[in-house]
C-alpha cells in the first residue's frame, strides 16, 4: 500500500466520473507555475507545467466518452478494457508488465467515467523513458491475454456482487437508472454480470480503436521535463495512435424526476437516502451562480444550509450534501445522506424545506459572499502535487475552457452577485421534483 | 457529487495514513526543523516553497488507546466537539473564518493520537495558530451542543459500521485479539458507550490530555523557522503545560492460543478471510524488526507482483485478490496480516490453505535477494513521492511522533531499511508468524439454507484493502 497500484485499488479507482469530480473539486491554481502550450513536430499538443521541485513527471490524459460509448449488452466495456490495459502489453505478459512498472515504482493506469477515458502516469525523472513507453504499450499494444481476463472479469463480478448488496451501490444505481431509462447514463458503468462476462478481446480492441485517437485527447504534464524533452515523447508516447475518434452519436437528454420517494427495503439499520434533481451544464451562462448557490445551500462543507440544519442543529445525520454533476449530455445535482431508520422521513422533509426555502427566500448576502470567499481562496489551495495539478490541465481543456482559465477563474467566481443567486435558485431549485430513493427499513414511508 | 469527493478524500487520507506513515518518511528528503517551546510543545517544520500555502496541525499525545475503560469513544467524541463553542468564539465559528478564507480544514482520530489540521494560504497561518489554540484551552462544551453531536457520532457509527459486515467483523475480531491491551475497543466506541457520553466526560478527558505539553505543532509548506517560532511562541508558547506521566496502557498477556472469528451476515456480498498476528511496531517490542516486517509485507503483500496475489490471483487462479500489510505505526505492539478474498465457487479453506502453504514456505526458505532488492527500491522511491504533497510529510512526521519516535527515526529510515538482510526479514518473519499469536477472520454471506437452529450467527469479513488494520486511524469528519 506504500506504493502507487495495487490492482484492487485501480479497479476501485476507475469508477469515479471524471467530470464531475473536476467541477467539485473547484478548479485551478493561482499558485502554480505558468502553463505552456506545446506541440510535438507531429503535431500533438499538450499543456504544460514545468516544477524542478523534485525529481518527478506526472501526466494525465483525457479522451472523450468513457462507459456511455458502451455498446448495448456490452456495458462494463470501457471500464474492463482501463482495467486489462494494465495486464500485458507487446511482450510483455500481465506479471512481466506488471514487474516492469512496479519495480520502477512507476504509477500507471487508466480509468474510465461515464464520458471520459483517462491516462495516469507518474514516474521518477530516471525512469521516464522507460515509463512513457509503458504507457504507449498499453494504449496501442494491450495483449488481453486470457488469464488476466478471466482474473480480471472475476475480480470485476466479485465487486458487482459487494455492491448489489451495498445500500449506497443500490440507491445510486436507482436513481440514476430512474432519471435517465434511456440513456447511457442510467446504465451501470460497471456492467452486470452478463455484460461482463460477454465482452471479448475484440470488443476491448475495436473499444479502444474508436475513442483512443489524436483528434479526441486531452494531455497535461506537470513537473522535472522540458519543452523539448516532452516533445520528443509525445510523438513516441501518442504518434501510433489512430487520428481521428468514432463520433459519439448521442443527443442532449434532461433527467426525467418526478419528485416521488422510492424505498428498497433492505435490512440496513440506517437508511442510505440519494436524492437529486436536474442540473445545470458547465457551459451555461449561470454556471457560476449556480456554482456558489450549491455551495450555499447543499455542498458537504460544514458551512452549508443542509449540514447546519440537517447536522448541527438536529443530529439527523453525520454527513449529508449534494453536488453539481455537469455532464456531456444532461446535467443533475444529487445528493446523499444517511440516517437511522426512523428517521428518514423527517430528514427528507428538512432537505426538502430548505430547498424550498432557498427558492422562495433565496440567499443573503452575506452568504453569498462567504461562498465566494470559500471558492475563491481554497481554488489554490487543491493543487499541491504534480499529479493534481496533471489532471487539472487536462481537463480543463478537455471542458474547452481555455489556456488563460486559470487565471481568470476567480473574477468568474466574484462576479456573481445575491440577485444572481437568487435568480438562478428560483430558476433552478425545483423541491416538488426533488427525487428521493432510499435503501433500508425506514419508518413512516411507503 | 462534491460530497462524494469529500468523503473519498477522507478514506483516501485514512489509507495513506493508514500505510504509508512511517514507511515513505526520510529527513533528508523533507528536511524538518524543530524546536521545543518552553511549556513543553514541540514544534516541527517542514518547509516547502512551491507554492504559497501551508499545511498547519496540532496532534494530541492520546487517542482511544488512552480512554477510561468502560467510555470508549470519548477521544472521538471530544474531537467533534472541539468544533462547538469556547470562551472567545461561537460554534462552527473557527470552521466559518477558515472557509471565509479559502480554507479547508479537518481532524481524525486513532487509537494513539488525535489530530486537527488547516490547509491556508501561507499569509493565513497566524490566524489559524490563534484560533486552535483558543480551543486548545477554552472550550466550553453547551449542553445544546453536545447533545446533537452524539447522535451524529451514533450516525457516523451506523455509516461506518453497522451498516457494513466487514466492519463489524473487524470490530469483533480487534476485539479478539487484543486480549488485554485497549487496542481492541473501536475507536468511534462501542453503540451502547456512546449513548452513554456525557459533556464531564468530555471535559475531563479535554482538562486532562490537552495542554501543550501533550501536543506537537506541525507546519508543513511556505514558511520559515524565522517566521514560525514567533508565532508559535505567541499563540501556544503563552499557554500553561502540565506534562503528562508517560503513557502506559494496559500490557498484552502471552497468547496462548490462536482464534477464529467467523460471522454470516446476509448484507455480504462476497466471502472475504484474513488473518492477522501480533507485531512488534517501530516503538514497542523487538522494535530492530519493524524495518525488516515493511519489507516482508512489501515482498508477501504489495501489489499486484506480491508472492499472495501471484500465486492466489494469477497462478492458482483461486482468489480474486490477495495482500498483506504491516502497520509499523504504532505506540504499543501491532498486527502483521495477510488476506484473500476467493473467486466465485471457491470455498474459502482453499484460501486459508493457499495463504499457509506460502506462510511456511516464507517460514522455510526465506526471501530472495531480487525480492529484496526490489522491495527496497520501490520503497526509497516512495520516499521520493511522499515529498510531492505537504500533508504526506506533515502526517508521518505526526503518527511518528505520537506513537513514541523520533525525528531521528525518521530520518534514518531509508538507511536502516537499506541495511536490511534477507536472512533479517526471515528472522523477523519467524518471530512473528506464530499460529498462536494470530486470530483468523471469515466474513461470509449467509448460506441459502441455514442448517437447522444454529444459533446466532456470526458473520466475519476480510479487509478489501489492507486497510483494515488496527494502525489505521479513524477520519472523523470532525
Amino acid at each position: 500500500m506504500k506504493f502507487g497500484i495495487a490492482k484492487h485499488v485501480r479497479l476501485a479507482v476507475a469508477a469515479v466520473f471524471a467530470v464531475a469530480l473536476f467541477s467539485a473539486a473547484s478548479l485551478p491554481a493561482a499558485a502554480m507555475g505558468k502553463i505552456e502550450k506545446v506541440t510535438s513536430p507531429g503535431g500533438i499538443t499538450a499543456w504544460l507545467v514545468q516544477d524542478r521541485l523534485n525529481p518527478i513527471i506526472a501526466m494525465q490524459v483525457v479522451f472523450v466518452g468513457g462507459s456511455i460509448a458502451d455498446p448495448d449488452g456490452k456495458e462494463g466495456l470501457a471500464q474492463l478494457t482501463a482495467a486489462m490495459m494494465y495486464e500485458g502489453a507487446g511482450a510483455l505478459k500481465s506479471q512481466a508488465f506488471q514487474k516492469a512498472v512496479e519495480d520502477k515504482s512507476i504509477d500507471l493506469g487508466f480509468s474510465a467515467g461515464s464520458d471520459t477515458f483517462s491516462g495516469s502516469l507518474k514516474t521518477l525523472t530516471k525512469n521516464r523513458d522507460m515509463a512513457f513507453d509503458l504507457f504507449r504499450m498499453a494504449m496501442t499494444e494491450p495483449r488481453f491475454d486470457a488469464e488476466p481476463l478471466s482474473r480480471t472479469k472475476t475480480q470485476i463480478l466479485v465487486n458487482l456482487a459487494r455492491r448489489a448488496r451495498d445500500p449506497n451501490a443500490i440507491a445510486g444505481q436507482r436513481w440514476w437508472s430512474s432519471a435517465f431509462p434511456d440513456f447511457p447514463y442510467g446504465r451501470r458503468t460497471r456492467g452486470t454480470p452478463e455484460t461482463v462476462k460477454a465482452i471479448a478481446p475484440d470488443d476491448m480492441r475495436g473499444f479502444l480503436k474508436s475513442r483512443l485517437a489524436r483528434d479526441n485527447m486531452f494531455i497535461g504534464v506537470v513537473g522535472d521535463i522540458t519543452p523539448d524533452e516532452l516533445k520528443v515523447l509525445l510523438d513516441k508516447t501518442f504518434g501510433g495512435l489512430p487520428e481521428k475518434a468514432v463520433p459519439l452519436d448521442l443527443a442532449e437528454t434532461p433527467p426525467k424526476l418526478d419528485g416521488r420517494t422510492e424505498v428498497i427495503r433492505r435490512p440496513f439499520p440506517q437508511s442510505r437516502v440519494i436524492f437529486g434533481q436536474a442540473g445545470i451544464k458547465r457551459d451555461h451562462k449561470d454556471w457560476y451562480a449556480a456554482y456558489v448557490l450549491n455551495q450555499i445551500l447543499a455542498s458537504g462543507s460544514f458551512t452549508s444550509r443542509l449540514m447546519k440544519e440537517v447536522r448541527e442543529k438536529r443530529g439527523l445525520v453525520y454527513s449529508v450534501g449534494a453536488g453539481l454533476n455537469p455532464m456531456r449530455y444532461s446535467a443533475t445535482l444529487v445528493g446523499n445522506l444517511g440516517t437511522q431508520n426512523a428517521r428518514v422521513a423527517k430528514s427528507i422533509e428538512l432537505v426538502r424545506a430548505e430547498w424550498k426555502r432557498m427558492k422562495d427566500e433565496g440567499a443573503t448576502k452575506e452568504e453569498v459572499e462567504d461562498a465566494i470567499r470559500y471558492l475563491t481562496g481554497s481554488f489554490a489551495l487543491s493543487l499541491d502535487s504534480t499529479s493534481r495539478i496533471a489532471s487539472t490541465i487536462a481537463s480543463v481543456q478537455y471542458l474547452g475552457l481555455g489556456l488563460d482559465y486559470l487565471d481568470n477563474r476567480n473574477s468568474f467566481i466574484e462576479a456573481v452577485t445575491v440577485d444572481d443567486v437568487n435568480r438562478v435558485a428560483r430558476e433552478l431549485l425545483t423541491p416538488e421534483k426533488l427525487t428521493f430513493v432510499v435503501v433500508g427499513q425506514p419508518e413512516n414511508l411507503e | 457529487m462534491s460530497l462524494r469527493v469529500r468523503l473519498t478524500g477522507v478514506i483516501a487520507a485514512a489509507l495513506l495514513a493508514a500505510c504509508l506513515p512511517f514507511a515513505a518518511a526520510h529527513a533528508k528528503i523533507f528536511d524538518p526543523k524543530t524546536f521545543t517551546l518552553d511549556n513543553g510543545m514541540q514544534v516541527v517544520l517542514i518547509e516547502n516553497h512551491r507554492s504559497p500555502i501551508v499545511v498547519h496541525m496540532v496532534w494530541y499525545k492520546v487517542g482511544a488507546a488512552d480512554e477510561p475503560w468502560g467510555k470508549s469513544g470519548i477521544a472521538h467524541y471530544l474531537e467533534h466537539l472541539m468544533f462547538k463553542s469556547t470562551t472567545t468564539m461561537k460554534s462552527g465559528e473557527f470552521t466559518r473564518i477558515i472557509a471565509r478564507n479559502g480554507g479547508q480544514e479537518n481532524a481524525f482520530t486513532s487509537w494513539d493520537y488525535t489530530g486537527y489540521f488547516q490547509r491556508v494560504a501561507a499569509d493565513r497561518l497566524e490566524l489559524m495558530m490563534k484560533h486552535e489554540a483558543d480551543r486548545m484551552v477554552n472550550l466550553t462544551l453547551d449542553e445544546k451542543e453536545v447533545l446533537p453531536e452524539r447522535d451524529v457520532i451514533l450516525e457516523e457509527r451506523r455509516s461506518r459500521i453497522d451498516n457494513r459486515p466487514g466492519s463489524l467483523l473487524g470490530e469483533t475480531a480487534r476485539a479478539a485479539f487484543w486480549e488485554n491491551h485497549p487496542y481492541g475497543i473501536p475507536i468511534i466506541g462501542w453503540a451502547h458507550e456512546i449513548a452513554e457520553l456525557t459533556r464531564e466526560d468530555a471535559l475531563d478527558f479535554y482538562k486532562k490530555y490537552y495542554n501543550p505539553a501533550n501536543a506537537i505543532l506541525i507546519v508543513a509548506g511556505d514558511v520559515t523557522l524565522d517566521k514560525l517560532k514567533p508565532l508559535a511562541e505567541k499563540y501556544y508558547g503563552v499557554i500553561p503545560g502540565t506534562p503528562l506521566p508517560k503513557r502506559v496502557r494496559p500490557k498484552e498477556p502471552p497468547h496462548h492460543a490462536p482464534r477464529r472469528v467467523t460471522l454470516r451476515d446476509a448484507r455480504a456480498g462476497q466471502p472475504s478471510w484474513s488473518k492477522q498476528y501480533l507485531a512488534p511496531s517501530y516503538s514497542t517490542g523487538k522494535k530492530e524488526y519493524a524495518y525488516a516486517l515493511d519489507l516482508l509485507a512489501e515482498i508477501l503483500g504489495g501489489g499486484s507482483t506480491s508472492r499472495l496475489y501471484r500465486k492466489l490471483a494469477v497462478e492458482q487462479k483461486i482468489a480474486a485478490n490477495a495482500g498483506g500489510w504491516y502497520g509499523g505505526d504504532a505506540y504499543d505492539l501491532t498486527t502483521f496480516g495477510v488476506w484473500g478474498i476467493p473467486r466465485p465457487g471457491v470455498k474459502i479453506e482453499a484460501i486459508e490453505k493457499a495463504i499457509q502453504v506460502e506462510i511456511d514456505l516464507l517460514l522455510k526458505d526465506g526471501i530472495t535477494p531480487e525480492e529484496l532488492q526490489n522491495a527496497k527500491d520501490r520503497m526509497m522511491a516512495s520516499t521520493i513521492y511522499s515529498r510531492d504533497s505537504l500533508e504526506t510529510g506533515a502526517r508521518i512526521f505526526g503518527s511518528a511522533l505520537t506513537s513514541g519516535l523520533t525525528i531521528e527515526d525518521v530520518e534514518s529510515w531509508p538507511e536502516k531499511i537499506s541495511a536490511v538482510t534477507a536472512a533479517q526479514v526471515l528472522e523477523a518473519a519467524r518471530h512473528v508468524l506464530v499460529e498462536k499469536n494470530s486470530v483468523v477472520s471469515i466474513l461470509l454471506p449467509e448460506e441459502k439454507k441455514p442448517a437447522p437452529k444454529k444459533a446466532a450467527p456470526k458473520k466475519t469479513e476480510a479487509p478489501k484493502k489492507p486497510a483494515a488494520t488496527p494502525a489505521k486511524k479513524k477520519e472523523g469528519a470532525q
